[in-house]
C-alpha cells in the first residue's frame, strides 16, 4: 500500500536509543501514527464489544435470572437498620447445563426457531437477490424514465424498517388489511393471515423481502456499471445472444459485489429482530420465532432469563461464524480472493 | 401475477446490453420496449403501495380505516395528526430519537474517521486482524450483547436513560463507520497524500487539512446512515427504556398497536410523520452511499 509514500520518512529512531532497538520498538517507530489513529475505535471495541462479549459467554455457563442475581438479600429490621445475608439461591455456574439444556430441547424450541430461521434466511436472501438482480439489469440500460424508476424502487428503502413493519402490519390485517380487500373484491376469500404460521412466516418474509430489495439492487446496479462496456461489444460482435452475455460478462463481473451483498445479506437477515418482532410478533403461539426474537424473549419477557438468552446469543453467533468459515473457503477454493 | 411474469418475458427478450453502447433504445424491439417498462412500473407500484395506503390511510377516521370496504380516501382530517401531536407523548419521542441518533452520529463519526483513514492509507501490522473484526462484528446478533450491556447499565445505573441507549447503539455504529469510510478514503487518490507530505504535513495534518475536506460527502452519508440506523432501533430501545417520557419513537409507536384494540388509524398518522424526514435525509444520502459500501466490501 501507500505506507511509504503518503507518509513523512520517520525512519531513524530517536538518537537516545543507544541500544538497537527491538523487533516491537522498530515497528513502533515505523507505525505509531496509524495505531494511534485507530486506537480510539480498538478502545471502544474493547470496551463496548468484546468486554459484553466475554461476561455474555461467561453469562452463558450460569444460571443468572433476574429473580437470582442478587448475591445477597437485604431487608429492613423493625429498628431500621438494614440486614443482610447471603441469598440461599444466588446463581451459580451450572457448566454446560444451558447448552445442553437447549439443544436438547428441554428448554425453548431451539430446532424449531433454527428451521424458521432457515426458511426465513433463505427465502428473503434468494428472493432479495433474484428480485435485485433482475431489476438491476433492467434499470442499467439507457431507456426514459431511468432516474424515475431509481427513486420509486428505492423507496422502500428510505422507510425506517419499524415504520414498514406496522405498515405492512397494517395491511396484512385479517378484518380491514389492504391485501385481503383487494383478494376478496376479485372474489377469493379473505385469509386469516396471523392464524397459520405458515401464512404468518409468510407476511413476514414479504415484508423483509419487500424492505431488503433495494439495497441489492443499488449495490448490483453499482457493480455493473464497474463492468467494461468493450466486453459486451466483443461479445456482440462474437453473435453472442442477450442470454449468453448476462451469464458470461454480467454474472461473472458481478462476482465479488455479489459474494460481499450475499453473505451480508445473509448475516443481516439471520439476526433481523424489528421484523419479526413487529409484524406477526413470532405468532401464532411462538410459531415463527426466530432465534433472535426468542432469545430476546427469554432475556426480556416473563422472569428474565439472562443466562438462557446469552446461550442463545452465543450458539447464533457461532453458526453464523461456522457458515462465513465454509462460506470464505468455498470461494477461496475457486481462487477468489477475498 | 403480472409480478412473476412479467421478468421472464423480458429477460428472455432483451436481456442485458449495459452501457455498451447508445444505439441500445434504438435496437430494441417495440414489443421489448414494452415488457421492459411494464415490469418496472409493476415494480415500482409494489414498492409504492405500502407507502401510499399508510399515508392514505393516515387521513381517514376511524371508521374508515378499520373498514372493509376498499376506498382511497374517505371523509379525509387531519384528526389523527392532531390526536397523535398534541394527545400524545409524540412529540417527546422524536425529541428522544433525535437527541439519541445525532449524539450517536457525531461520536461514531468523530471516533472511526481517524480509523477509517489509517485503514485505507497504512499497512499497518494488525489492520487485516482490524478488518476482520469490523466483519465479524456485523455477525453479533443483538441477542448476545443485549444481555451483558443491559447488566453493564444497570450495574452503571443507567437503565432508563438516553445514554445507555447511545453507548448500545455505537456497538453498532462505529465498525460500521470505520468500514464505511474506509471506503470513501479509498476512493480518494494517494497522490494527494505524498503531495501533502512533500509539502511537509505530518500524517494527522494530512488528514484533516487534505482528507477530511475533500471526504465530506462520504462523512455526511456515513453519518446520515449512522442516523437513521438509530433513528430504526427496536431491540435495545425495547429493552432498555421503562418510562413514557424516554421512549424513543420506534419504542413508543408500538403503544398505539397493542396486542388488542390497536389504533391503527393514529399508527398510519406517526408512521407518516416518522418517515418523512427520515426519507428526505435517506433520499439525499443514498446516491453516494452504495459506492462507499461496496468499495469497503470488494477491497478488503
Amino acid at each position: 500500500m501507500s505506507t511509504d509514500t503518503a507518509t513523512p520518512a520517520r525512519t531513524s529512531p530517536p538518537p537516545r536509543e543507544t541500544r538497537r532497538p527491538g523487533r516491537l520498538r522498530r515497528s513502533w517507530d515505523k507505525h505509531w501514527y496509524a495505531w494511534v489513529m485507530v486506537a480510539p475505535v480498538v478502545i471502544v471495541l474493547g470496551v463496548l464489544i468484546f468486554y459484553p462479549l466475554g461476561r455474555g459467554i461467561v453469562l452463558s455457563f450460569t444460571n443468572l435470572t433476574e429473580a437470582n442475581q442478587l448475591a445477597e438479600i437485604c431487608s429492613k429490621s423493625i429498628t431500621g437498620t438494614e440486614q443482610c445475608k447471603a441469598n440461599p439461591n444466588a446463581w451459580e455456574f451450572v457448566g454446560l447445563d444451558n447448552y445442553t439444556n437447549i439443544l436438547s430441547g428441554k428448554i425453548g424450541k431451539f430446532w424449531q426457531w433454527l428451521g424458521v430461521t432457515l426458511l426465513w434466511t433463505v427465502g428473503c436472501v434468494v428472493f432479495h437477490y433474484a428480485i435485485g438482480l433482475g431489476l438491476a439489469v433492467l434499470l442499467n440500460r439507457p431507456m426514459r424514465g431511468r432516474g424515475v424508476y431509481r427513486v420509486l424502487l428505492i423507496l422502500p428503502w428510505a422507510v425506517p424498517a419499524f415504520v414498514s413493519a406496522f405498515a405492512w402490519r397494517f395491511m396484512f390485517n385479517e378484518n380491514f388489511g389492504l391485501i385481503n380487500s383487494v383478494l376478496e373484491s376479485v372474489g377469493i376469500e379473505r385469509v386469516a393471515w396471523f392464524a397459520d404460521w405458515r401464512t404468518s412466516l409468510l407476511t413476514a418474509i414479504i415484508t423483509n423481502i419487500w424492505l431488503g430489495v433495494p439495497f441489492m439492487m443499488v449495490t448490483l446496479l453499482g457493480g455493473m456499471q464497474t463492468i467494461p462496456g468493450e466486453q459486451y461489444e466483443a461479445a456482440e460482435i462474437d453473435g453472442a445472444t442477450p442470454w449468453q452475455r448476462f451469464v458470461n460478462i454480467t454474472l461473472p463481473g458481478l462476482r465479488p459485489v455479489s459474494m460481499t451483498v450475499l453473505l451480508l445479506g445473509t448475516i443481516w437477515t439471520f439476526n433481523m429482530f424489528p421484523i419479526i418482532f413487529l409484524v406477526n410478533g413470532g405468532g401464532p403461539a411462538g410459531q415463527t420465532e426466530i432465534l433472535v426474537t426468542g432469545a430476546f424473549r427469554a432475556a426480556f419477557e416473563g422472569i428474565r432469563n439472562y443466562s438462557l438468552a446469552s446461550t442463545y446469543g452465543v450458539l447464533i453467533l457461532s453458526i453464523l461464524l461456522v457458515f462465513s468459515v465454509f462460506y470464505r473457503r468455498a470461494l477461496r477454493k475457486q481462487g477468489e480472493v477475498w | 401475477m403480472t409480478m412473476t411474469m412479467a421478468p421472464g418475458t423480458t429477460a428472455g427478450q432483451s436481456a442485458p446490453a449495459p452501457q455498451a453502447n447508445k444505439p441500445s433504445r434504438a435496437k430494441r424491439s417495440p414489443l421489448a420496449s414494452l415488457g421492459l417498462h411494464a415490469t418496472l412500473i409493476v415494480a415500482s407500484l409494489i414498492a409504492l403501495t405500502p407507502i401510499v395506503w399508510v399515508v392514505l390511510s393516515s387521513f381517514k377516521p376511524e371508521q374508515w380505516v378499520q373498514s372493509s370496504e376498499l376506498s382511497l380516501v374517505k371523509e379525509p382530517t387531519l384528526g389523527n395528526y392532531e390526536y397523535v401531536l398534541f394527545e400524545t407523548n409524540f412529540g417527546t419521542w422524536m425529541l428522544n430519537s433525535v437527541i439519541i441518533a445525532v449524539v450517536t452520529m457525531v461520536i461514531g463519526i468523530l471516533m472511526s474517521a481517524t480509523t477509517g483513514y489509517a485503514l485505507s492509507r497504512f499497512n499497518f501490522p494488525g489492520r487485516r486482524k482490524l478488518m476482520m473484526v469490523f466483519l465479524v462484528t456485523q455477525m453479533f446478533p443483538v441477542a448476545i450483547l443485549i444481555v451483558p450491556i443491559y447488566q453493564i447499565m444497570a450495574t452503571l445505573g443507567l437503565i432508563n436513560t438516553h445514554a445507555s441507549l447511545v453507548i448500545a447503539y455505537l456497538t453498532i455504529a462505529v465498525p460500521f463507520c470505520s468500514w464505511m469510510l474506509k471506503g470513501y478514503f479509498d476512493s480518494i487518490p494517494t497522490s494527494l497524500d505524498e503531495a501533502a507530505s512533500i509539502d511537509g504535513c505530518g500524517p494527522f495534518q494530512t488528514f484533516w487539512r487534505v482528507i477530511m475536506p475533500l471526504a465530506r460527502p462520504g462523512i455526511a452519508v456515513t453519518a446520515f446512515y449512522t442516523f437513521l440506523t438509530a433513528w430504526g432501533e427496536v431491540a435495545y430501545a425495547s429493552a432498555f427504556i421503562q418510562t413514557d417520557d424516554r421512549f424513543t419513537l420506534a419504542y413508543g409507536m408500538q403503544q398505539f398497536v397493542p396486542q388488542f384494540n390497536a389504533q391503527w388509524e393514529y399508527l398510519t398518522a406517526a408512521a407518516v410523520l416518522v418517515t418523512v424526514p427520515a426519507g428526505l435525509v435517506f433520499l439525499y444520502a443514498q446516491r453516494h452511499l452504495v459506492s462507499g459500501l461496496t468499495a469497503g466490501g470488494t477491497k478488503g
